[in-house]
């Protein structure tokens, strides 16, 4: 299959504001990373999965969702949501996995949801949200509303369970979904070459009866362009495609991660050759559509406003010990109640809770 | 009224929410034309047509995954996992995914959804048709595990799992699909989750039981009572969140307690029930707690009638406990 490319800006159907707004959120990923990756080294928060080199794989297909459609997120796609409408404080709340985080810092980091903008709470299980998002699809086909369901996962998720019962599902059902897959070369140490033994990810689609093509990832508006034709088709009821945005993780796979134990710097130094904001910095510099210091400038602005919302999320007041036992089920069920009136009280006389801490009248 | 078996009231239960509930959709392997392997679905795809009951394909991760999908997106799913023992593929989508969603998403998103499987043996099903899983899905919080044992019970617990805001794995017992009947209610009714029922009064020994081994406790108690042994029978029906202070109050009327269960027995459900009791109410017990249970094997085919507690090790329990 042919790798799809827009070389010049010319060939986008996008307006100039429109391409500013694709850097200034790639930029927003990029910026943001760093800063966490800053907290993370200096012992301020746990863990940071990285979306650099990957982010005009995220912004440029998200770019194509409509405010209605949902995004049925892994674990790099929190800058995404921050493009369609997750606030930047909740993101780093998150990030901190302190009280202001909407999951009550029950997740660890990079677990992102954002109701307002459709991007449900995802689990650290590879591919479980395939079928999810087949689901809910299907759900807005029965129930009749314009919304598609684009459900995004690695190339490590092509080797999952939900990969296949998901694509599967879709297709016999004609779910409107877009199935995203950024390949980002490496599920942790694991290379997609040792992935699968089909010559391109995107081949998978035809066993489960649907278009699938491959995409250069690090091409913002080839991945809008492709992602975009793709959520058309699904819109029109005419089913399910994959989409493989093929990129490159430059990072480790978190913060934990050491990546040269088991991947070549030459490999890495190829593809930062290739950088997706580079790239798309230098293609509106010569249409003549951002100054040369623009970039420097959209990167003050983000840096400033990073840098406010972590000050306010240092300050978070401290988590309530009830979220130990809230939302386990819609009412606190009563063995749950004596557990943590137990708990509370013990927690109470070694001084770790105020009196009566949340405890239930039982 | 109507004189329903378990099976029949399972049926009546899910028209019975179909009709009053329009986002109610019933799916799974061959519960569409065909009614379902024991006919649980039987005539729905006829009634309410292919848009709310239909035919999947045979993929048990994907059925419990795309229902976790639909609910999160405004639909009820009640789907159907054929035997409990092929629910295995879908573990990670009830652990992982149902059961957690309310929790990690702090209340943002959830799974009010219903996963109904028949379990338990006595069928001559072998390894592979026969199993009582309940306990691996007790251990997960999040979930609600309910077991009927009556046909009033079947219909009144499956509406009421289907009302419910949390996702519950229904298990029916399907040695009693077509062996017991009983009057069920017409129209919609609800036996609350999370509830005990007294299935027969007696002042001697207790014995906790749920699904298919209630009517065998029943038969084993009767036997007792010709001894001058009377036997206070619950049936647990909910397992998840269990009704623990009944528990309690049901162990310290008699203070001698068996539990009864088809499920191997290390680490089964029974265990909780002695241990719940052994903590909170050992003052009152004039007895070891005694267990009655399948064998710590996989289960058997030919000999399965051994393997399953029956009427003679449950009178023999309630003797020892009583003659302690």
């Amino acid at each position: 299959m042919a790798v799809k490319s827009k070389k010049n800006v010319s060939g986008s159907e996008l307006t100039d504001e429109q391409h500013v707004a694709l850097l200034r959120h790639m930029l927003a990923v990029r910026c943001t990373d760093e800063r966490m990756l800053k907290l993370q080294r200096s012992g301020r928060i746990g863990f940071v999965g990285t979306a650099k080199g990957i982010e005009g794989a995220i912004i440029g297909s998200a770019y194509a969702l409509k405010p209605q459609d949902w995004l049925w997120s892994g674990l790099r796609e929190g800058g995404a949501a921050v493009m369609r409408g997750l606030p930047l404080s909740e993101y780093i709340a998150q990030m901190y996995c302190n009280s202001n985080d909407t999951a009550k810092g029950r997740q660890m980091c990079n677990h992102f949801q954002h109701k307002g903008s459709h991007y449900p709470s995802w689990s650290s299980v590879i591919g479980t949200q395939i079928p999810h998002g087949v689901g809910a699809a299907f759900a807005a086909k029965r129930r009749r509303l314009d919304e598609v369901h684009a459900i995004y996962f690695g190339d490590g998720a092509t080797s999952s369970n939900g990969f296949h019962s998901g694509m599967n599902l879709a297709a016999v059902w004609k779910a409107p979904c877009v199935f995203v897959c950024v390949d980002n070369g490496w599920a942790i140490s694991v290379c997609s070459a040792k992935q699968t033994a089909a010559e391109k990810f995107a081949d998978k689609a035809v066993a489960y009866g649907m278009p699938g093509v491959t995409v250069d990832g690090n091409d913002v508006l080839a991945c809008h362009a492709a992602v975009q034709e793709a959520l058309e088709r699904a819109r029109a009821g005419e089913g399910p495609s994959l989409v493989v945005l093929e990129t490159y993780r430059m990072m480790g796979h978190s913060s934990s991660d050491d990546p040269t134990r088991y991947r070549d710097d030459k490999e890495v130094a190829a593809w930062a050759a290739k950088d997706p904001i580079d790239r798309f910095e230098k293609l509106l510099i010569a249409a003549g559509t951002i100054a040369k210091d623009t970039r420097a400038q959209l990167e003050a602005e983000l840096y400033t406003q990073i840098d406010a919302e972590i000050h306010v999320q240092e300050a978070a007041p401290k988590m309530a010990l009830r979220t130990l036992v809230d939302d386990v089920y819609a009412e606190v069920p009563r063995h749950l109640q004596r557990q943590y009136n137990n708990f509370i009280a013990v927690a109470e006389r070694l001084g770790h809770a105020t009196p009566g801490d949340g405890a239930f009248p039982l | 009224m109507a004189n329903l078996t378990l099976v029949q009231a399972v049926n009546d239960a899910l028209k019975t929410a179909m009709r009053t509930d329009p986002s109610v959709l019933v799916f799974g392997e061959d519960v569409g034309p065909k009614g379902g392997v024991f006919l649980a679905t039987d005539g729905l795809t006829k009634e309410f047509g292919e848009e709310r009951c239909f035919d999947t394909p045979l993929s048990e991760d994907g059925i419990v995954g795309a229902a976790i999908g639909m609910a999160v997106n405004g639909l009820k799913p009640v789907c159907e996992i054929q035997f409990q023992d092929f629910i295995f593929p879908a573990f990670d989508q009830i652990v992982s995914e149902a059961a957690k969603l309310r929790y990690r998403s702090g209340g943002q998103y959830t799974a009010p959804m219903v996963i109904r499987t028949p379990y338990g043996g006595g069928i001559r099903g072998g390894l592979y048709h026969s199993q009582s899983g309940e306990a691996y899905f007790c251990h997960t919080p999040g979930l609600k595990v309910v077991i009927p044992s009556t046909p009033h019970d079947a219909k009144g617990l499956l509406l009421a799992s289907i009302d419910d805001p949390d996702p519950v794995l229904f298990l029916e017992p399907k040695a009693l699909y077509r062996a017991v009947k009983g009057e069920v209610p017409e129209g919609k009714y609800k036996v609350d989750l999370s509830t005990l029922r007294t299935v027969r009064e007696g002042k001697s020994v207790t014995v906790f039981c749920y699904g298919a081994m209630v009517p065998v406790v029943q038969k084993a108690a009767e036997q007792a009572a010709e001894k001058g042994i009377e036997t206070l029978i619950i049936d647990l029906r909910t397992l998840l969140p269990l009704d623990e202070e009944g528990v309690l109050d049901a162990a310290k009327m008699t203070g001698r307690v068996v539990v009864v269960h088809e499920a191997p027995r290390f680490c089964g459900f029974g265990a909780e029930i002695s241990a719940l009791i052994a903590e909170n109410a050992i003052e009152y017990m004039e007895a070891p707690i005694a267990r009655v249970t399948g064998f710590d094997t996989p289960f058997p085919n030919t000999l399965e009638h051994h393997y399953m507690p029956d009427d003679r090790r449950v009178l023999d329990a309630i003797e020892h406990v009583y003659n302690y």
